[in-house]
């Protein structure tokens, strides 16, 4: 089977079943089945305790997005207090770099910072929908559980935040957020003390309380509903972008190109153009010290197929099946999984993923704060690295009229302590410090 | 054609337990913890102090339904190196004591070993299946094919939030037992018994004939006695880990679980 086959048959049923049910959970040739799977990746790997509570989500989940009022909702949720749309813009600076026109999609200037907040407010309206009063989230760096913890102040729901004890520590100023915020933030010590075990830690919480608790997923990863239910609410940054870019250009792009952590912001950059055979689509995962060293966290590019965190995914391990720890100077792509919905476009070859190292990404963050006075996060700037190398092939291809449009996910202020230290931009810390030490490095 | 496992299974167990109109108890330790050679020893003391069978955990880097205590266990279990070859080695060693021989595991390990391949390992050391905690029947094709051939113990999960229908299903997929997750939670020694294990044993019974085993939270010889009255099989696990953990050294460590095998081994026979 060849991909650009079933690409292209299937474009016109799939874009007429967007906007019909443009209504409702959308189902065209790369949206899960109906028991989450997408191709061979995907499922539901997690004890039985939690299949109930599953199914109940994936039932409310399809409804809501069924009811002209949930989503109407939603949308002026977006509008009037995250800042939605989010705007394009065209770099000038940066294009001159890249060689190609490069339109960025400002999901710097949401509320919050980042595309995060599309996600959290669909899972919490979702779940005062659902009657229950608490949730629950697994943060990194902090940004997924500051944006939960913002959610859950916006919608009145107590909200706990597992937060790996690492991190809270390299975290202060956000764990300090989400406190003020009104959350109760857990810092795990077991495992890796990362965001792994945090994963693992509001599992166990949810498999307690999952009467009245939910659980806000914090990337298109983990068990079905999850990576489609993820992806229903952070697509917007690609419907928008879509539009967005055939109103200013009249054209479609010829690529488009996101960071890869977990997913969420490239799989909601990359639904609107799944069916566009002639767009090329672009993941960037990180690399971290090289995918040929063993600390990185590019599961697609140099990972093997596995089942983490109730997804059978590409996954970072040993022969034994064990999850290694991966390794990113950004907090927020470094997790040892990925979305299963990647892992498919990998296999099937509708999206390429490549690996851009710790090096590659600080570089693009100055080059675009000082070119445009954009201060992206370390993750964003793994999109920017990923477009620079891009840039030139599409010129070769198409000239350097051509279009590629890159997720600016969010901004870069929770990661001034990374960057200080990284650029020496603290005279002290750049005597005392060694830049980038890997085992001191406050991530992201 | 795989060959067919010579080891106890859970039959076995059962049928010895049946003749003498008790229930039986399972008995789970970490493989490795606190080191590979004092695993086995404490196993083979349960075996000798009354625990029926051994559910060898393997341990594993995201043990999403495990309480503090098997989490520590298990990591001291990894930080020594205790790796799937050794899980087989002990299953082969606990097995010789004539006990039926579980490996509890996660699902990546299996995979990753290759399910045909974990099933041959069990067969040659006399295992007598799987306990597969986060994996169920609906993703389970492979393991449920390879189990058949070989003869092996196939035991999946069933909780108080399972409706009647995955119940029945879950149970019919099940070969020694089925395991019913007494509580909404994770492992851990809890003071009193769940109120949501008769309903959860009662509504596997009326699915199946296949024997029902209730685990999460048992730690002394009345609660044993307690399950032991309405459950085929009690599941202890964290109970007997604290034992070691909390032991000053090993050898009061395997004294404590030689107590507490016993006093729980008292407890199936009394059903109270
Ligand atoms: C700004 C930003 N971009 C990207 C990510 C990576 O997550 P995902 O791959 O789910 O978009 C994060 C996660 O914290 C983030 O904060």
């Amino acid at each position: 089977m060849t991909t650009d086959e079933t690409t292209s048959t299937t474009t016109t049923t799939a874009t007429t079943a967007g906007t019909a049910a443009g209504l409702g959970v959308a189902h065209g040739a790369w949206d899960a089945d109906e028991n989450g799977w997408f191709g061979d990746f995907g499922g539901r790997w997690i004890p039985e305790a939690l299949v109930a509570a599953l199914e109940e989500l994936t039932v409310a989940w399809t409804e809501a997005m069924a009811d002209e009022a949930f989503r109407s909702e939603l949308d002026q949720v977006g509008r009037e207090y995250a800042g939605l749309p989010s705007p394009l813009y065209e770099a000038r600076a940066l294009s001159e770099k890249a060689g190609v026109r490069v339109l960025l999609k400002r999901e710097d200037l949401l509320h919050t910072g980042a595309h995060k907040i599309r996600n959290v407010l669909g899972q919490a309206l979702l779940t005062k929908r659902m009657g229950k009063k608490r949730v629950i989230a697994e943060t990194g760096a902090g940004q997924h559980g500051v944006a939960s913890a913002t959610a859950a102040a916006f919608f009145g729901l107590d909200c706990t935040v597992y937060m790996g004890a690492v991190d809270t520590r390299r975290q202060a100023l956000n764990v300090a957020r989400m406190r003020l915020l009104g959350a109760e933030v857990v810092p795990v010590e077991s495992g890796s003390a990362t965001l792994k075990d945090a994963i693992n830690e509001a599992m166990r919480d949810w498999v307690a309380s999952v009467d009245e608790t939910a659980y806000l997923f914090g990337t298109a990863a983990g068990p079905h509903p999850f990576p489609s239910l993820v992806q229903s609410f952070t697509r917007g940054i690609g419907d928008e972008a879509r539009a967005q870019c055939l109103e200013r250009y009249g054209r479609l792009p010829h690529a488009v190109a996101a960071c890869v952590g977990g997913g969420s912001n490239a799989i909601g950059l990359f639904t609107a153009f799944l069916d566009d055979p002639d767009v090329a689509v672009w993941g960037y995962e990180a690399g971290g010290d090289g995918v040929d060293t063993d600390r990185h966290a590019a599961t697609i590019v140099g990972g093997g197929a596995g089942v983490l965190h109730g997804s059978r995914t590409m996954i970072l391990a040993d022969s034994d099946g064990q999850t290694v720890e991966s390794h990113s100077i950004s907090a927020g792509l470094d997790y040892p999984g990925v979305g299963p919905q990647h892992a498919h476009l990998a296999a099937t070859g509708r999206a390429h993923y490549e690996a851009v190292t710790d090096t590659e990404a600080m570089d693009a963050l100055a080059l675009l704060a000082r070119s445009e006075g954009i201060i992206p996060a370390i993750e964003s700037a793994h999109a920017i690295a990923g477009a620079l190398k891009l840039g030139p092939r599409l010129a070769a291809e198409h000239g350097p009229d051509a279009l590629l449009l890159v997720n600016l996910s969010g901004r870069g202020d929770k990661d001034m302590v990374t960057a200080t230290r990284w650029f020496g931009l603290d005279p002290e810390a750049a005597t005392t410090d060694p830049v980038g030490d890997p085992d001191t490095d406050p991530r992201g | 054609m795989s060959a067919v496992t010579t080891g106890r299974t859970m039959a076995d167990a059962f049928a010895t337990a049946h003749a003498e109109d008790r229930a039986v108890l399972l008995g789970f330790l970490p493989a490795g913890f606190p080191d590979v050679e004092t695993s086995v020893r404490a196993m083979t003391a349960m075996v000798e102090a009354g625990v029926d069978a051994i559910e060898v955990g393997l341990p594993y880097t995201d043990p999403v339904l495990d309480g503090p205590v098997i989490q520590a266990a298990a990591q001291q279990a990894l930080d020594g190196g205790c790796r799937t070859a050794e899980v087989l080695q002990i299953v082969q060693e606990v097995a010789a004591t004539g006990a039926p021989t579980l490996v509890m595991t996660y699902w990546n390990p299996v995979l990753a070993h290759g399910v045909e391949r974990f099933a041959d390992g069990l067969v040659a050391g006399g295992g007598a299946g799987l306990i597969t905690p986060d994996l169920t029947p609906d993703h389970g094709a492979d393991w449920i094919a390879a189990a058949d051939e070989r003869g092996l113990d196939k035991v999946f999960l069933v909780a108080p939030s399972s409706t009647d229908a995955r119940v029945a299903t879950t149970a019919q997929a099940c070969r020694g037992f089925v395991y019913a997750a007494a509580v909404m939670g994770v492992t851990g020694a809890r003071t009193t018994t769940s109120s949501l294990a008769g309903p959860l044993v009662a509504r596997t019974r009326a699915a199946t004939d296949t024997p029902v085993g209730v685990g999460l939270g048992v730690s002394n010889g009345d609660q044993a006695a307690e399950v032991a009255s309405y459950a085929d099989a009690v599941i202890v696990g964290s109970a007997f880990v604290r034992c070691l953990l909390d032991a000053p050294d090993t050898e009061s460590g395997l004294a404590a679980l030689r107590d507490t095998a016993a006093d729980l081994a008292e407890g199936v026979r009394r059903r109270a």
